[in-house]
Parts: structure tokens; sequence; C-alpha cells
């Protein structure tokens, strides 16, 4: 059981990146990755989203959708999920923590549309996954998410001094840098199988 | 009188530059000619069109770029250099030739040039070329002047093909694999003067291989063997110990290159790849960013640890 | 508003000026995922597209009725009627296409190209304009994600829509159509555009200077 779920966790963080191999993220990968410590937020409160929404997704299609036999109403009910989900933690953190909402606040309601997210709860039904590999599914994915969007500030922090061409400034170099990233996870390759 | 304010390298770096670049290049000299000497023409004309192609790519971007051009620095000859010692002996030139252009455009000048490519050049194109064109990267021939055998087999020791060797033979280099890395006796004698030229410490390489040797141990592998196949023993003196590309402190190179020997013990165990070395360096090269913000007391240190002392 | 905009405008707007994958640099996710052959860039572009041109549509003949607070999952649901659509419409007929696609089907609700036009434009222009909008945005991102698809499979299979071009002689490179390739084409692509736009803006501001 502890190897399979630590097979199971090397899976999903290194060789099925959610960014380097399964494109799931980018936007905000892109986006928010120009300092280390807003990444490390970022990856955390996905991290908690993508675990939570998986717990809920999968108890709403295996008892509500299954039985009643409507599963086509997944996309929709998946996505009203997280976003409520997401609106939740917001107030949540707003109230428990202000200083956590000041420094995530803004990043909150962008994570609705992380494609990681409503990704991880397809990928859970498509797979047919149990109730807790759907969670760990999730919290293993994000983590996977997190350590390339940090690595990802890293390198582009170390980027800001140096004398790219025009053209490729922000967007393009951020783009082949995720790639050379990608050629280097490509070593991961066989990881867990 | 206009005054010009230029981004580093200054014209004193570039000599700098110029200096250790040539020392890295008398160091390659006895892994270069054990390797022709090994597999034959064949390997100087992928290491001739290696170099060619990068220098003239260098070139061609600045001329394009109207920036000043640094071949001069020797810096684009040694990546090349290193690219196709890192090449079979059977590669076609056109890989040659692809993978020096990866190396110095999209690795190196897209990034602004020298001391700013966040990637070893030579090992993010070898890296490109390995996913591209497996079979092709992994098309080892027995040495020319190994007695009495067709130079066909592809088999490596790190392969399934049953290939074996005695350490004496792995050692002087007359086994199959890649020009620059099968000849451990050049190496040594590379790292050797460079170490007494000083332009490398013993740190990166000696811990990149040590770590290495411990785990291929606890994996059940003989660690000799280990060290001798393959590229590590290239990988840890040559591309590790890249100056752009490593952590800057004492403490941050040590954490890099027990993470580069983890990486190749990991890939080499469970991997689909038979060789981990070019993606254990990739995957830290990454990481180094991080490593040097954590890790860098002479800049930041100061304030952080005043900080925490109250 | 709507009146100074022509229909015509609009639409070669979101072809051209601000196309949502080359200029606005919106829905990178499937632009990167489903762009290993020319085929399923254009199948991608043809479902965004419908589902852009649906959402837009209804978006803007309610947009007077929706309350402000809760536009955005009000949006939302909209757009997930038209994916769900889509998605059956796509199982149904085209079903090695639908697989090729995969998850990236259901995942256009959280395109963000569809909410952004479905708040930017749809919610304050009237029907006929966003329809336009709609489907000049949608032709834009089909262009440009066949485009790209194209030139990850002439390289990386030596093919472009699954016809041989290069012969037996090419040897494919092969990390075109794996993730790595996806990033880098898009990224060397983006920066092309890029300096064609800041000729061309150097070019006008000499005129201008003149």
């Amino acid at each position: 059981m502890t190897v399979n779920v630590f097979v199971f966790m090397v899976t999903c963080i290194f060789t099925n990146n959610f960014i380097f191999s399964r494109f799931l993220g980018c936007c905000p990968f892109l986006g928010v990755s120009n300092k280390v410590e807003t990444s490390m937020g970022m990856g955390m409160a996905v991290t908690f989203v993508m675990g939570v929404a998986s717990l809920f997704t999968w108890v709403v299609y295996n008892w509500i959708l299954v039985p009643l036999n409507i599963q086509y109403m997944n996309t929709i009910s998946f996505i009203l999920i997280i976003a409520s989900l997401v609106q939740f933690v917001e107030m949540f953190i707003k109230k428990s923590s202000p200083s956590l909402y000041k420094s995530l606040g803004i990043y909150l309601p962008l994570i609705t549309t992380n494609c990681a997210v409503l990704g991880v709860t397809i990928l859970n039904m498509n797979n047919n996954y149990g109730l807790l590999q759907s969670v760990l599914n999730g919290v293993f994915g994000a983590l996977g998410f997190m350590l390339a969007i940090v690595l990802m500030a890293g390198v582009r922090e170390r980027l800001e001094t140096s004398n790219i061409p025009k053209c490729m400034k922000g967007f393009p170099i951020s783009l082949v840098t995720a790639g050379l990233m990608s050629v280097a996870f490509m070593g991961f390759s066989g990881f867990g199988a | 009188m206009k005054l010009f304010v230029s981004t580093p390298p200054h014209i004193r770096a570039h000599e700098d530059t110029r200096s250790i670049m040539l020392d890295v290049i008398i160091a390659l000299l006895p892994t270069t000619a054990a390797g022709i000497y090994f597999f034959g023409y064949r390997a100087a004309i992928v290491i001739a069109v290696s170099m060619l192609t990068a220098v003239l790519s260098e070139w061609i971007w600045q001329k394009l770029a109207k920036q000043t051009v640094r071949i001069g620095d020797l810096s684009a000859l040694v990546t090349g250099l290193i690219l196709g010692l890192n090449l079979p002996p059977t590669a076609p030139w056109w890989l040659a030739c692809i993978g020096s252009v990866i190396a110095i455009i999209l690795v190196k000048q897209l990034f602004g040039g020298i001391g700013h490519n966040f990637m070893n050049p030579a090992m993010a194109a070898r890296g490109v070329l390995i996913v591209s064109w497996p079979a092709l990267m992994t098309a080892y021939t027995l040495p020319a002047v190994f007695p009495g055998v067709d130079a066909v087999a592809s088999a490596t020791i790190l392969g399934d093909g049953g290939f074996t060797a005695n350490y004496m033979d792995m050692f002087i280099g007359n086994i199959p694999g890649s020009i620059g890395e099968v000849s451990k006796a050049a190496i040594l004698i590379g790292l050797v003067y460079m170490l007494l030229r000083r332009v490398v410490s013993w740190r990166i390489p000696v811990i990149f291989v040590g770590v290495f040797a411990l785990l291929s141990l606890i994996f059940g592998n003989d660690p000799l063997t280990a060290v001798l196949s393959g590229g590590v023993l290239f990988g840890a003196v040559f591309m590790a110990t890249d100056y752009t590309t490593s952590p800057m402190t004492r403490l941050g190179q040590s954490i890099y290159a027990a993470g580069c020997g983890l990486m190749v013990a990991l890939i080499r165990n469970f991997g689909v790849y038979p060789e981990g070395v070019t993606f254990a360096i990739l995957l830290m090269n990454i990481v180094t960013p991080l490593i040097d913000k954590y890790l860098n007391p002479r800049l930041y240190g100061a304030k952080k640890g005043a900080k925490k002392n109250v | 508003m709507s009146d100074k905009k022509t229909a015509r405008g609009v639409f070669v707007n979101g072809l051209l000026n601000e196309n949502p994958t080359f200029n606005l640099v919106l829905g990178t996710c499937p632009t990167q995922a489903v762009t290993t052959s020319a085929i399923n860039g254009i199948g991608m572009g043809a479902a965004a597209t419908f589902v852009l041109l649906g959402s837009n549509v209804v978006i803007s003949l309610l947009r007077n009725f929706i309350p402000n607070k809760v536009r955005i999952p009000a949006f939302i649901v909209i757009i997930c009627a038209f994916v769900t659509m889509v998605q059956l419409l796509m199982q149904a007929f085209l079903p090695d296409l639908y697989s090729a696609l995969g998850m990236f089907i259901p995942l256009i609700v959280v395109n963000c190209i569809i909410l952004a036009r479905a708040e930017a434009f749809a919610s304050k222009n009237s029907v006929w304009l966003s329809a336009v909008d709609g489907v000049g945005m949608g032709l834009g991102f089909t262009l440009a994600i066949t485009l790209i698809g194209c030139i990850r499979e002439f390289f990386g299979n030596g093919t472009v829509f699954g016809i041989n071009v290069l012969g037996g002689g090419y040897d494919p490179m092969l990390i075109m159509i794996l993730a790595p390739g996806g990033f880098i084409v898009f990224g060397l692509i983006l920066g092309i555009v890029n300096a064609i736009t800041n000729k061309k803006k150097a070019k006008n501001m000499q005129e201008a200077d003149a």
C-alpha cells in the first residue's frame, strides 16, 4: 500500500507532471511565475482546491450523477463545484487569516479558470479512480504543478537581468524556457511504470 | 565624447573567458584524441562538424542581431567540441549540425548570450537530440581497434545487449559509447590539468561521482562498473562544472553535485533512458537559480541571518 | 458604443489584430496540448468556434437580464451548456477526433478566450456584433492552432494533414510532437509575430515623424 502510494506520487509529480507533460494549468504557470514567493502561494492554494475538488466531484459524480443516470451533466456540475469551492476558500481565508488572504487574495479567483483543477476532476472520472486515489491524484498533481511553477519562477527571476532579444521578451522566452525544462523532465519517463 | 555602458562580460572579462575556455580546450584534448584513436576518422568528422556549426551559428546570430562578434572568446568552440564528444561516432553529420544550432541559438543566444543561459547549451542540445532521435543517439559501435570484431554491435554495458568488458578496457576506453565518454583515463588527465590551473574545483566532480557510486551500491549494482560505464565521469568533469549553470556557493555546489549523482542513479535504475547523465545535469541546472536564491550568504544572507537572530 | 463598430471591423479584429492566440496569448493550454497534428488543430478550433458563437449570442441576448453580481457564474453555465453539446455531438459523429482531443473538449469551459469575450464583448454589444466577434475570434484561434499543428506535424512526423510531404528518407524530429515541442514552437512563433509587429510599429512611427 505504502509502496503503491509512493509510486503513484512519483508518477503524478514527475512523470506525468501537469505542466510539462499534460499541459494543464499553463495560463497561471506563465502568468504568475514572476516571483518565487507568489508562485509558492499560488501552488499551495491550488493544492488545497485540487484536493478538495477531487473529493467533492467524486462524491457528486458517483453518488448523484451515476445513480440518476445523468453523467452528461459532469462538466457543468464539476465547474460549479469548483467555482463555489474557490469562493468558499476565499471567504474562509479572508476570515481566518487576513495575512494569508493578503498574499493570496488576488490569485484565488484565478483558480476557477485554472484548467488543472477541472482537468484533474475529469481525469479522475475518466480513469474510474476510487475516492482515495482521486484525492491523492488531486493533491500530488497539484504538488507537481507547484514544483513546476516554483522552478519556473526561479529561472525567470534570473532572466530578469539578461539581455534577451526584444521580440522574445515576456511570453515567448517563458515558453522556450518551459520547453527546455520540459526536455529535462523527459528524464523522468518510465518512473513508476 | 560618447560613453558606453555595455552589459557584462566587458573586455577584460572577455579576455578572462578566452583564457578559461582555452584551458578547457586543452583539458579536452586527451579525451578528443582518445575518442579519435578508438573510433577512427568518423569521430573526427562528427567533432569537426559540430565545432564548425557552433562557431558559425554564433557568428551568424551576432551579425544578424548587430552585436559585437564574440566568437574569439572561444565559448562557442568549447560548446561545439563538448557536444561533438557527446555524440556517438556513428552520428550522421546533420545530427551534429542540428545539435550545435540548438545549443548556440535556442539555449544560449535567445537567453542573452554567454553567461545568461540557464541550461548548459551542449547538454540541452544533447537532451533534445536524445528525445528526438533515440535510436541514432544510442547507435554505439565497438571501437575500431577492438581486435577481431566487426564494428556493428549497438550494445553498451548499460543496455541489455549483454556486452561485458573488463575494468581495464573500460578505464582506457576500449568500449562502445559516445566519442568523449569512453576513455576515463583521458578524462582524468583533463581533470588534473583543470584542477592544477584552478579552472574548476574538486567539489562538483568528486561529490557527483561519489554520491552516484554510493547509490549504485545501494541499488545493488557494482559501483566501479557503474562509474566506469556511460558518461558519468565525462559529465561530472566537463558539463556539471559549467560556471553559468551551476551554483555559486560551496554548499550550493555540493547540493547540486549530490543532486546530479542522485538523478543519474535514479534514471539508470528506473527510467526508460539507459543513460541519465544528460537529464540529471539539466534537472539540476533548473534547480540552480533556487539554490542560489536561498543559499547566497554573501549577497542576501547577512540581512536574512540578522533577521533570524532577532 | 456599438454604433461605432462595423461587423467587418469586429471580424478582422478577432482574426488578425487581436488574435486570441498570438496577440492576446489566451487559451495557451489547448494551443500546446492538441497541436500535435494539423487536423487536431482544426478540430479543436471548430469546437471552440462553435462554443464561442453560441455563448456570445446567448450572453448578448441575456445581457440586460443577468444581474451584474452573478454574471461570471451565469456566463460559465451558458458556456458549459454549449461545451456539453459539442462534446455529445463529437462523440456521436466524430469519435476518432473526439478521442484524439480527449479531455481538452470539456476543458473548453475554462478556456480563457471564451470567458474573456463574454465579459469584454458579448455582455456589452448587440447580438449581431457578438456573433461576428465570436466567429472572428474563433477563426483566429483556429488559424493559429492549425498553423502550430502544421509546423509540429511537419517536423515531428514528416506529414501535413496526414499527407507525407518529406518522403521516406526523412527521419522525423520526434521532440516536435512531444511536450517540449509544444512549448518551444509556440514560443518561437510568438517571438516571430512580435518581431513583425515591432517592425510595423517602428515603420508607422517613422512615417508619423516624417
